[in-house]
């Protein structure tokens, strides 16, 4: 798909659920293999825009489109499955989409996690679930990944190695990625184009760039913004984006 | 004599058996609460049907689908909290039926068989009416079971993955208001929601998938309605009590076995 045309657009989106304006104004595109991430505070209506996305809430005004027959695949903010649902990982990957065991077992291998597949969901780990949940995401063979809080339960090191995967993800299958995060500091490194939603897009660009922006002070704080282009800049010296075949757009 | 037991005996297996997947639902989605209210209201619906010369199953069964899109469309509100809603529901239609059948003068109704269900009022007719909701009920659970499976994991995953989240919960509350007028005769109204339930509970020590949890779920019903009517038939107990007194042994007794069986893993 040739890079002018954007998978997913949303133009001055705005969405009210039960008489609440939750986002409004929000200008939103995600181009083919490109990592956007959306940061804000606590309520900022980041879940309610990728849900909007994704045809879980209807659009209240503005305009939403997206790239013919496109296949998203979405993992949630971590879930809980109730203890008195006997369910194994094989049953969770495909309880909307139908699939071979062996495809399933294709999936889990992209995520490193093919040996639970058998085992009841409740019997994994926080980063072991969240893995099967990327990889239940990456069945469909997506063209766009939507991932809400992907690191949500996981500790510190699963952290980072699970960003690492979604940014090998993104490389060796060329799919686009959003991803919602709270983690300022661990995102900045795998991501193309950094979105900042508070109610409305209050700042929006490269990783290296948005820290400098006042809108992105105001909202994080300066200690934050200090720490980010401390980050960005220690960051450019070590070529990593370079290095994984990643490109910043502005 | 043995005659008299069949109606009860046929209508008990056939409640049993959807019981069981939708008992499963109820356990898994939370809805322990819910069904009751549903119950509950049934006998504002044996109400409806003395004052309007209905049939009781029928009028049971529209009372019942009622709530069950009252209490749909009331969910969507967040200024109370759900239960709170269901407990003004469920105690105020089980007061107001039990108040219009108390003044009714002209109505002579037992009201411990509505409430603890009664064998012996079981008749042709009534098995009937479950062969009918058994051969319409089935096949729509069949139907429902992927989407609602998916649904109870997370509806919005579900609803992003293009399930229609609402139209299938609905048919689900539907498929239990219909079983809930069927069954209100053999268990009473007080104890529906527990020939749902507890059946379901004690089949999740047995089972790995959610198919094996709502069949052991079927079958464990079907088993514990017919030790529960013959004790019933033999003892003269009230039907409901025994059968939910028989289905509370199984579960108990599922219980220890499973904890045996895990202390043997372990060891």
């Amino acid at each position: 798909m040739p890079r002018t045309q954007p998978l997913i657009e949303a133009r001055q989106l705005g969405v009210r659920l039960g008489g609440e304006t939750i986002i409004r104004n929000v200008n939103l595109s995600v181009f083919d293999g490109q990592i956007v991430t959306l940061i804000g505070p606590n309520g900022a209506g980041k879940s309610t825009l990728i849900k909007t996305l994704l045809g879980v809430h209807r659009v209240s005004e503005g305009q939403l489109t997206l790239a013919p027959s496109l296949t998203i695949g979405y993992m949630p903010q971590r879930i809980s499955i109730d203890d008195s649902l006997p369910l194994s990982v094989y049953r969770l990957m495909t309880l909307t989409h139908r699939a071979a065991r062996t495809a399933v077992i294709d999936a889990l291998r992209l995520t490193d996690v093919p040996h639970l597949i058998d085992r009841p969901v409740q019997q994994l780990s926080g980063g072991e679930f969240q893995r099967v949940m990327l990889a239940r995401a990456l069945l469909k063979q997506p063209d766009v990944l939507v991932l809400d809080e992907p690191v949500q339960g996981v500790d510190f090191n699963g952290e980072v190695d699970l960003y690492r995967l979604i940014q090998r993800i993104r490389d060796e299958r060329g799919c686009a990625i959003l991803m919602v995060s709270h983690d300022l500091h661990l995102v900045m490194a795998a991501t193309d184009e950094v979105v900042c939603l508070n109610g409305h897009v209050c700042c929006t660009g490269a990783p290296e760039t948005i820290t400098r922006q006042p809108e992105f002070t105001q909202l994080f704080g300066h200690k934050h913004a200090d720490a980010l282009a401390f980050y960005s800049h220690h960051h450019d010296h070590n070529h990593s984006l370079a290095e994984q075949g990643g490109h910043v757009h502005d | 004599m043995i005659e008299m037991l069949w109606p009860a005996l046929l209508a008990g297996t056939g409640i049993a058996l959807l019981a069981g997947p939708l008992g499963s639902f109820m356990v898994w989605r939370r809805m322990a609460y819910f069904g009751d209210t549903m119950a509950h209201s049934g006998l504002l619906g044996v109400t409806l049907a003395v004052v309007l010369n209905l049939n009781l199953t029928v009028g049971i069964a529209l009372v019942t689908t009622a709530l069950a899109l009252l209490l749909f469309g009331l969910q969507r509100q967040r200024r109370l909290p759900s239960d709170t809603l269901l407990g003004i529901l469920s105690h105020g239609s089980l007061a107001i039926g039990m108040l219009v059948l108390a003044f009714s003068e002209s109505v002579r109704i037992d009201l411990s068989g509505l409430l603890f269900g009664d064998l012996l009022a079981v008749n042709r007719g009534d098995v009937l009416w479950v062969a009918a909701i058994l051969v319409v009920a089935l096949p729509v659970m069949a139907v429902i079971w992927r989407p609602l499976l998916a649904i109870t994991v997370h509806e919005d995953l579900a609803r992003a993955e293009g399930i229609a989240t609402e139209r299938i919960r609905i048919v689900y509350l539907i498929l239990i208001a219909l079983v809930i007028a069927v069954a209100m005769k053999i268990v009473g109204i007080l104890l529906i929601t527990a020939l749902m339930i507890i059946p379901a509970a004690a089949a999740r020590w047995l089972s790995k998938t959610p198919e094996q949890m709502a069949l052991g779920a079927s079958v464990l019903g079907v088993i514990c309605v017919w030790a529960g009517l013959g004790g019933s038939w033999l003892t003269n107990a009230p039907s409901g009590p025994a059968i939910v007194v028989t289905a509370v042994i199984a579960f108990a007794v599922l219980l220890a076995v499973s904890q045996v069986r895990q202390r043997l893993a372990n060891r």
